[in-house]
């Protein structure tokens, strides 16, 4: 053993070198060149910076589309997904807690319409994306809510989807605080 | 079709295609053949001089495992240290504290042995000075270790006596530069222009468009994110892992980490066709690991599709799956194909929470585990396989009633010896493991730890259970995923599971590389017409019982405690 350990201690050495600076920073570097910086991308609405583009965040009002439930209320320094189990009783409570919110404040949706993932929480508790389905079930309540037609809003979700990679790899996704900056501009 | 069904296959069609050049480049690079990389020469030439190691030093297979042994004895106390201290050292922007002494023991284990089981959330447990410096690194070197390993299993099968097999520095440092670092930087930039943070900065407050304050954190994340995936480790920069968008930001982010978690573990099984020159054989293996994930992974995909049934009871319908602890972005479809992945090649990085999934995904998740060795992690999982090699040739040859041979050597008792051990080492640390928990927590829940016994069940009934078992089973696999709802940040979980991550890496990397290393050296009988030829189809079929024999065998009872109970109480 001691015939390695010397080569051992100074090979770590350099390799710790290589592998966690050397390597991070060049990453850094090529990085100022991509969007965001390398720093995340945000969203700007009135010359104001109101989130970052790819991290959920808490819609509760009416007049905004819904992002997916949260296990961890969309804290960003603290991410997580509630790690229930599908028979657990109790978590089966809130969601059915989440079912009777959502027809309350969607008395047009009947419950067989709702689609899973807005009574269920995501992964990450930063879902940022619907699926196209999600958010046209809401249609409705915002369209109240703003006093618009329901078309201008649809239309506006189409606009917002994002489809699969080439058309036919994975899912179609609306990036919700996107969708919600757009209806804020819609004025 | 489906385009969520589309997205996997094409996903796994891409890995082939990438892995079969992969495969010639890593043989020429071991074989000593001019390459592309060649350039880095100067830079580990630099390396040996300022180490003092000569690179043409041969050993055997004692000296391989005893260099092995040392350098990674250096990186633990390293790794401990610098974890324990971490609120002391630069770069720790957001004023995380320094980690408790078991958990560091933990920590610097886990990433050791490739495993990444992580007590702790990367927002808050690290800085980004142990992200980088400890963590990273050890993401970088632990695979490096294992795929060393292999290389030298690979040269024992290659000639026909052989004490010499090259020189383990010259292995290692040659793995890192020449595969995967460069790699790496790939992965990472394409994960970089998806939208992964890569910068330096700390975290950011915000104020949404609704009002609310919302914090985000951020930092050099693109980097780890690509050698975690490339190493088969799978600790998560942020506590959600690759299910957090900032680390797993599209499903081109998604397509690029599903690739690189498997690129290496494939092309290695061809790369042992390669370098042997015994394709078939390799094609045997690779054939039998397919069939093995496809049968994981069809139930997998198929329960969380289907949707949770206790759902379906409240009057929702599950058009698109089972979406608790799942993301849009990737979709049932593609949630279950990465857990299948992630458990049977020893990543145990997740883009949807395993603790939420329907119990037959739970139990495909536990065997993948279990066997780990479909594909199986960085050079590990060929080892893995390699033992049941052994204990599939000892078998056929009592049932011929002849002498067994492997790659023209004999089998003798002492391998087989060695191969048996290693074999009921999983299930006895695991099923062990599993049964000191549950008596902790059934016999003394109220001792004053961190997390108490009564307390670190995050569900009742025998979901409960397979959340310790899941824990033990990762931690022996070192796969590092877990039923995350289990509080597992107490001096029991982080010591246990410490004991059971070294026994589970080094006593199944030694094992196989001394059986090699034995069976090498000893006189080579060209095959005749009476030796049991191990590149058939019938010796795989042969292999492929072993593994689920020994398998069924060992965990049934375990197994039918949790998810199986949980699969007929739930689907009543």
């Amino acid at each position: 053993m001691k015939k390695y350990l010397l080569p051992a201690i100074k090979l770590t050495i350099v390799l710790v070198i290589l592998l966690g600076g050397i390597y991070p920073l060049l990453l850094a570097g090529i990085a100022k060149m991509a969007p965001g910086k390398g720093d995340g991308v945000t969203v700007t609405h009135n010359g104001r910076i109101v989130g970052y583009e790819q991290i959920g965040q808490k819609f509760t009002e009416d007049k905004y589309f819904w992002g997916r439930p949260s296990a961890v209320d969309y804290n960003a320094a603290g991410s997580g997904g509630s790690n229930k189990a599908p028979g657990n009783e109790d978590y089966l409570k809130i969601v059915q807690e989440r079912i009777d919110t959502f027809l309350a404040h969607n008395p047009d949706v009947k419950k067989s319409e709702i689609p899973a993932e807005l009574v269920t929480a995501s992964a990450s508790g930063l879902d940022p994306d619907l699926s196209p389905a999600a958010a046209y079930i809401q249609v409705a309540r915002v369209a109240k809510a703003r006093s618009l037609s329901p078309q201008k809003i649809k239309e506006l979700i189409a606009a917002n989807t994002k489809q699969p990679v080439l058309g036919m790899l994975g899912t179609a996704t609306v990036n919700v605080l996107k969708l919600n900056v757009a209806l804020d501009e819609l004025k | 079709m489906n385009t969520e069904i589309l997205g996997v296959i094409a996903t796994y069609g891409l890995t082939l295609l990438l892995a079969w050049p992969l495969a010639r480049y890593i043989v020429k690079v071991f074989r000593g053949d001019k390459v592309w990389s060649d350039f880095f020469l100067p830079l580990e030439k630099l390396f040996y001089k300022i180490s003092g190691i000569n690179p043409n030093e041969e050993m055997d297979w004692k000296q391989h495992m005893k260099a092995l042994l040392t350098i990674n004895l250096v990186w633990l106390v390293y790794a401990f240290f610098a974890l324990l201290f971490q609120d002391k050292l630069p770069l720790n922007p957001d004023g995380n504290p320094g980690q408790t002494p078991d958990l560091a023991f933990n920590t610097a284990i886990s990433f050791l042995v490739n495993c990444n089981l992580q007590h702790f959330s990367g927002e808050t447990g690290v800085t980004y000075f142990t992200q980088l410096f400890v963590l990273a690194f050890l993401q970088f070197v632990s695979a490096a270790t294992g795929i060393a390993a292999l290389i030298v299993v690979f040269k024992a099968f290659k000639d026909k006596t052989v004490t010499h097999l090259g020189n383990f520095w010259e292995i290692f440092l040659k793995t890192i530069t020449r595969i995967l670092l460069p790699l790496s930087i790939v992965i990472a930039v394409i994960l970089i222009f998806n939208g992964s943070p890569a910068s330096f900065a700390g975290k950011d407050t915000v104020v949404t468009l609704q009002g609310d304050t919302q914090n985000v954190s951020r930092g050099p994340a693109a980097g780890f994110i690509a050698i975690k995936h490339l190493g088969t480790n799978g600790g998560g920069w942020f506590g959600a892992n690759s299910a957090h968008p900032f680390e797993n930001p599209n499903y081109i982010g998604f397509i690029t980490e599903m690739v690189a978690q498997v690129v290496i573990p494939i092309a290695m099984v061809f790369a042992l066709g390669m370098f042997i020159r015994r394709r078939k054989f390799a094609n045997v293996i690779f054939a039998i690991m397919t069939i093995g994930m496809i049968c994981l992974l069809i139930p997998t995909m198929q329960a969380e599709m289907a949707g949770n049934p206790a759902i379906s009871h409240l009057g929702i319908q599950q058009l698109t799956g089972s979406m608790e602890g799942k993301e849009v972005r990737f979709g049932p479809a593609g949630t279950a194909y990465w857990s299948t992945v992630t458990t049977i090649i020893s990543t145990g990085s997740i883009c949807g929470f395993h603790d939420s999934m329907m119990p037959v995904t739970g139990l495909m998740q536990l065997l993948g585990m279990m066997l780990n060795c479909l594909y199986g992690g960085c050079g590990v999982g060929i080892l893995n396989y390699y033992i049941y090699i052994i204990i599939a040739v000892f078998i056929s040859g009592l049932m011929v009633g002849r002498t067994p041979e492997f790659m023209g050597h004999k089998l003798e008792a002492r391998e087989v010896k060695i191969a048996a051990l290693i074999t009921l080492l999983s299930p006895f640390l695991i099923l062990a493991g599993t049964a000191l928990a549950a008596y902790v927590l059934v016999h003394h829940p109220g001792v004053d730890w961190a997390v108490k016994p009564g307390a670190w069940l995050n569900n009742p009934g025998y979901h409960g259970f397979s959340e310790m078992l899941y824990e033990m089973t990762s931690a022996n696999a070192n796969n590092g995923s877990g039923y995350e709802g289990l509080g597992d940040n107490n001096v029991f979980w982080n010591v246990s599971t410490g004991f059971v991550l070294i026994a589970g890496r080094y006593l199944p990397i030694i094992g196989p590389v001394a059986i090699a290393g034995i069976m090498a050296k000893k006189k080579y009988i060209p095959e005749s017409a009476g030796t049991l030829r191990t590149d058939s189809v019938t010796f795989g079929v042969m292999t492929f019982a072993v593994i689920v024999i020994l398998n069924a065998l060992s965990y049934f009872p375990a197994l039918a405690l949790g998810p199986i109970a949980e699969y007929f109480s739930l689907y009543r």
